[in-house]
């Protein structure tokens, strides 16, 4: 095996980037949610990080990427035995196996941390634990070999994604609306008011996010070269593009353009450029970043059309702009970005892609909802996903954690000051 | 003697001080509350849900003063906390039965 330093030097800075998001959402998801909630938000986004990084080194690795199975991997590197060998299919690769075993593994944190913002302010501590390690082996394990694995059956049915559209947020998406759905509405929801009670880190976590996602995109070209550099740019160009059509959406249909618009149309414009990244041309990034900010912005109202409580909108944005990307590449992907891909509807390729991708995001959402929607109502049966209503008056914070993040804490929520909220628009 | 209490916009208590301290006034007690009049709360939009919120952050500011006086220092209140604009506030004046300076054990107007 031939590896190159410059490749691997980069693959390595890009897992710590990766890794580097999760704390991030955690921020982004922590000020979205009440004050007494904000620990118990951070707290499950933090243990996310211990239980995948175990895990994925004893046998989810493994699973997700080695073997020549259709739907899932084998245990040939369980416990990283045999880890001198490069994942099945990943024999061309110029880094060195364990390298990319640990950038998989940062994506493979982020996956599940992404659901805790539909299921926020009422899971309880020990169920996300048990939860959250059942879901990666059984649910986010199966699908990535699917996708990024060569032997996976999307892979070779030809379908693209270059990062994770369908693998992370599509998937996380599709699992959060089924844990929601399990779990039931927040106490009080949609009557009762839930204010974001500290903007400020709803912005700092999507500036982090919005940082980590180079790593995640540009590094998922497993090498320092064009194609990263293209992953680079349209991942920051649809971004923007984005962060300006959820702001412009609300100026319109709301009259202001907000701090937490700006915020959730740079995250709306991540999420739909993730699968995208490897296969469109920088202006097509900005047709996805635009296509990616209005859809999800109004997306954001559906919970409170359909009725389901997915706090913090892991449907209106990974869910939809995960879809939204994935099939968007079906017009947009164009060869001259990578030779590799497929030309789109718009680069005279046809519908031939657009019909993979579709097939893809079907198939992964889903699996991925119905097998989530079992196992959380197992897992509910079994110990109880959440937590009693007098907790949950509580906050998670002082019921699952004995700590208050702020004095006063029950002020900060800024409940005392807020009487109605009326329907979504 | 009278209390006089004044419940004003929060940027208007540098004004409403110095103009108290102008008149001849020795002290005062401030604080942070928060309701509203007339002039009802304000909305916040979060992703498009809209959010009532009724209280509005104001301060709350009293004055002890021997009773001849309270007109006048209503007076020196209401034109420096004036803007003109919905949500000033509103300045009563209540009776006061004692007063002691806990120091000295003064009582009455001599303690104020």
């Amino acid at each position: 095996m031939h590896f190159d330093t410059g490749d691997t030097a980069w693959i390595l800075v890009a897992s710590a980037l990766v890794l580097l998001m999760t704390p991030g959402l955690a921020f982004f998801y922590g000020g979205m949610v009440r004050g007494k909630n904000v620990l118990g938000m951070l707290a499950q986004n933090f243990v996310t990080m211990g239980i995948v990084s175990v895990l994925w080194i004893t046998g989810v690795y493994s699973l997700a990427f080695n073997g020549k199975g259709k739907w899932i991997g084998d245990l040939h590197q369980f416990g990283l035995n045999h880890i001198w060998q490069q994942a099945t299919g990943f024999e061309a690769l110029t880094i060195p196996p364990l390298v990319f075993c640990a950038f998989q593994l940062m994506f493979a944190i982020i996956t599940p941390a992404l659901i805790t913002g539909g299921s926020a302010d009422r899971m309880k501590f020990s169920a996300w634990i048990i939860f959250s390690a059942l879901w990666l082996v059984i649910v986010y394990a199966p699908v990535a070999h699917w996708v990024f694995s060569p032997s996976g059956w999307l892979f070779k049915l030809g379908a693209e994604d270059f990062a994770g559209g369908t693998v992370v947020h599509a998937n996380a998406g599709a699992a959060a609306l089924a844990l929601v759905l399990v779990l039931g509405k927040r106490k009080g929801w949609p009557k009762e008011r839930m204010r974001p009670h500290n903007v400020p880190f709803v912005l700092l976590g999507a500036g982090l996010l919005w940082f980590g996602w180079f790593g995640f995109n540009a590094g998922s070209a497993l090498g320092a070269n064009t194609l990263s550099a293209f992953a680079f740019v349209n991942t920051n160009t649809a971004t923007g593009a984005a962060l300006l059509a959820w702001i412009l959406t609300e100026k319109i249909r709301d009259g202001h353009a907000t701090t937490l618009g700006a915020a959730s149309g740079a995250v709306a414009g991540l999420v739909a450029i993730t699968p995208a990244c490897g296969f469109v041309s920088p202006m097509g990034s900005i047709a996805i970043g635009i296509a990616a900010g209005v859809i999800c912005c109004l997306a954001t109202g559906l919970k409170t059309k359909l009725g389901f409580d997915d706090a913090l909108d892991v449907v209106g944005v990974h869910l939809i702009g995960g879809i939204a990307g994935a099939l968007l590449i079906g017009f947009f992907g164009t060869k001259l970005t990578n030779s590799a891909g497929a030309n789109g509807l718009f680069y005279k390729g046809g519908s031939t892609l657009l019909q993979h991708q579709a097939v893809a995001v079907l198939a992964v959402v889903a699996y991925s909802f119905i097998v989530t929607y079992i196992l959380a109502k197992v897992l509910d049966l079994i110990m109880g996903l959440r937590i009693s209503e007098e907790d949950e008056v509580a906050g998670l914070d002082l019921s699952q954690h004995a700590e208050t993040a702020y004095e006063n804490s029950s002020f900060s929520d800024g409940s005392r000051f807020i009487t109605s909220q009326q329907s979504a628009k | 003697m009278k209390l006089i209490t004044a419940i004003i916009k929060p940027f208007k208590l540098d004004d409403v001080k110095s103009a108290l301290q102008a008149f001849g006034i020795t002290g005062m007690t401030v604080s942070e509350a928060s309701g509203f009049g007339r002039q009802r709360g304000h909305t916040e939009v979060y992703r498009g849900a809209e959010y009532t919120v009724d209280l509005v952050p104001k301060v709350r500011l009293e004055v002890l003063v021997d009773s001849p006086e309270a007109d006048a220092v209503i007076d020196v209140i209401v034109k420096a906390a004036s803007t003109g604009s919905i949500g000033d506030g509103k300045v009563w004046s209540t009776p006061v039965d004692h007063v002691v300076r806990v120091r000295t054990g003064e009582r009455g107007v001599d303690a104020i």
